[in-house]
């Protein structure tokens, strides 16, 4: 490895675009304001200027349209990276993702497929009130056919961004909107992440918090509380939706007998669902505690600050649900 | 083609209205801004600052119980069709004495007191609504009429186009309001649009006109007769007003060299300003003196900044709100 260096995240996500696009003619950039604009959280600022407006290439406001455009693309030889600047254009682009590209590939009997990456954004906190705000990552991790990446470091966006473009099969990459600016060692060389591994992001063994993208830091935080009231709290992130890597999740639980699982998305039939269902069935004879979970309040993402934070799962919120789990209070 | 300057027939009184409603969204809108700047709001906002004569114009041929959608950039259509300045920024401060009780922010607010359906934050996603109102007006049986506003931008949506094919196949009362301001974030139209604008309407058969939107008395002209031919029964109308905002795309687009010039920006903010382009004209015509504009500068000052001091002192909403109001 390189000399330590430090990212953005956001830049770690250009970086990963920017080598994949030199180093495969195949790889364009498709979406709303991705040229000059480099998106509206200067994302991909720089790309245009070095490979051009034919491939960063700027689009009506046509989710369904540019996102087909994209389908038929991949499965005729390219390799888009289609840009939905907010996850919750999503529901616009539904049918050529779902129905579509997550499909073509079974439907065909194997005889096409659909190599691409949908770049989207999740979280709430910003602000920006209900059609702005979800994280609807679920949704796609419930379609067969899909892939669903959740990086939570500049170090995963690099090396998961650069798997997902490589990868021959339809991939819903999910950034945190709140995420961008946050920095962390990013190696300069090529490396890739394989999908389906879980990172433990922080040992400990009295309990798992499992935690995804925005919620990572999160559990960082509420470890870093129950720490000083003696609990060692252990995190760990799937990083991907689909594939999951059951197996470490599953062992994480058999070693502390507790876990809690963490994830913006709502509550209601969400990720932390399937997640604690697989950690309930895995390890089950070694769990103390009932499988805790933990999302986002199941109502519209609220605009007043005031309410808006409550939300979201809470370095407090966490800290409070784990230290009850472990009986202290 | 729209009516040209001879027709215009818009008495006084009428016009001053609309010049006052004019500056009490320019002047509410200036606030907005100087909260943004000042860190007192959360979040970003779209200013309406430039294209008042299209809100103002448009509004001003409806009745209070016809209806409207609007955009992201929505405070001058709300305030057009009669919200209330301090409820306006009480919900662009998520306080609870705002439009939505602080829980839809700037691009939601929604009166339906004043037959505003609702700001919405998806491009082109009121004209659903909107049509679904026109055609729910039909089928009660009231002379309802529909304005659904919005930017040149949603003219890449599909969903406009199927809700308009069926507002002429249904005949219903509805004008679909197209604000061009040139610019949908930080792309011209002339990258985003084939062809013309008008003849997508025409190709459903619905009439489609153009016109100078930076001229509130030309807009409300052409305006009262499509309304005046939806509430006869005899369907949807299509406008377009060429208008632009003098502002970035939100609040914090400040530095906008890369995507559009100054020399433009200046070219519209001096010679095509709407509340001048009036002024000027109402007083080229002898029918009053600057010193009326300036009285109306002062009287919406006073409003904005009684509506403002009304909104920071107001509370937040109770903790208790966030789980109300999912359902009926
Ligand atoms: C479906 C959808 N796609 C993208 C966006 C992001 N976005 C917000 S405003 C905007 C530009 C809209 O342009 P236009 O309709 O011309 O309105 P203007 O801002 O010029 O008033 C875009 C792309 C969105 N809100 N909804
Ligand atoms: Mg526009």
């Amino acid at each position: 490895m390189s000399e330590e260096r430090e990212l953005t995240f956001a830049e770690a996500i250009r970086e990963a675009l920017a080598e994949e696009m030199r180093r495969d003619s195949r790889v364009f950039i498709i979406g709303e304001d991705v040229a000059e604009a480099g998106t509206p959280f200067k994302v991909l600022s720089g790309l245009v200027e070095e490979f051009g407006k034919d491939r960063v290439i700027d689009t009506p406001i046509s989710e369904p349209g540019f996102s087909g455009i994209g389908v038929g693309a991949a499965m005729t030889g390219m390799r888009p990276v289609v840009d939905l600047m907010f996850g919750d254009f999503l529901t616009l682009a539904m049918d050529q993702i779902v129905n579509q590209a997550a499909k073509v590939s079974y439907m065909s009997g194997g005889k096409l497929h659909a190599p691409m990456v949908f770049r989207t954004t999740l979280g709430a906190t910003r602000r920006s009130a209900a059609q702005h705000s979800q994280s609807l990552h679920a949704w796609v991790s419930h379609i067969p056919g899909l892939q669903v990446v959740l990086p939570s470091t500049p170090y995963d966006a690099k090396g998961l961004l650069k798997t997902a473009i490589r990868d021959d099969n339809p991939v819903v990459f999910f950034e945190d909107k709140m995420m961008y600016k946050m920095k962390g060692v990013v190696p300069a060389d090529d490396y890739t992440i394989p999908f389906g591994v879980a990172d433990i992001k922080r040992a400990g063994s009295d309990i798992t918090i499992v935690a995804t993208s925005s919620m990572v830091q999160v559990a960082l935080g509420a470890a870093k509380m129950l720490d000083e009231i003696g609990i060692g709290a252990e995190v760990i992130d799937p990083r991907t939706t689909f594939p999951l890597d059951k197996a470490a999740l599953i062992e994480s639980a058999k070693k502390t007998a507790r876990a809690i699982v963490v994830d913006e998305g709502y509550e209601r039939y969400g990720v932390t669902a399937e997640i604690a269902s697989v950690i309930a069935d895995g390890a089950f004879y070694y769990l103390d505690a009932p499988v805790k979970r933990m999302g986002a309040l199941d109502v519209p993402i609220p605009f007043s600050p005031a309410l808006e934070d409550l939300t979201v799962p809470t370095e407090q919120s966490v800290f409070e649900m784990a230290r009850r789990l472990c009986g202290k209070t | 083609m729209a009516g040209t300057k001879s027709d215009l027939q818009v008495d006084l009184e009428q016009s001053l209205h609309m010049y006052q409603q004019m500056a009490k969204i320019r002047a509410f809108e200036e606030k907005v801004n100087e909260l943004y700047q000042s860190a007192k709001m959360p979040g970003l906002a779209h200013l309406y600052s430039g294209e008042e004569a299209v809100a103002v114009g448009v509004c001003e041929a409806l009745r209070r119980d016809d209806y409207i959608t609007s955009t992201h950039r929505g405070h001058g259509h709300c305030l057009a069709k009669g919200a209330a300045v301090d409820r306006m920024f009480a919900e662009l401060l998520g306080k609870e004495a705002g439009y939505c009780r602080g829980k839809g922010g700037s691009m939601h607010i929604a009166d339906p007191d004043s037959g505003n359906l609702g700001a919405n934050a998806i491009v082109g996603g009121s004209a659903g609504i909107a049509t679904g109102a026109a055609f729910s007006a039909k089928m009660r049986g009231t002379p309802q009429v529909v304005a659904c506003f919005f930017g040149d931008g949603a003219l890449g949506q599909g969903l406009l186009y199927e809700v308009m094919n069926m507002a002429a196949l249904w005949k219903l009362p509805i004008i679909y309001v197209c604000e061009n301001n040139l610019y949908g974030e930080y792309t011209s139209v002339g990258e985003t649009l084939a062809g013309e604008i008008g003849a997508r309407a025409k190709a459903f058969n619905i009439p489609a006109e153009t016109i100078d939107g930076q001229d509130v008395q030309l807009v409300y002209m052409t305006m009262q007769r499509l309304v005046a031919r939806a509430r006869r029964g005899q369907g949807p109308a299509f406008l377009e007003c060429q208008t632009y905002r003098y502002y970035g795309h939100h609040v914090g687009d400040i530095n906008r060299a890369y995507y559009r010039s100054k020399e433009e920006e200046r070219e519209w903010t001096t010679t095509r300003d709407p509340l001048q382009v009036l002024s000027a004209r109402l007083i080229a015509q002898k029918l009053t003196d600057a010193s009326v504009f300036a009285r109306i500068e002062a009287d919406v000052k006073a409003e904005v900044d009684a509506g403002v001091q009304f909104a920071l002192d107001a509370p937040y909403p109770d903790a208790r709100e966030v789980e109300q109001d999912v359902y009926a």
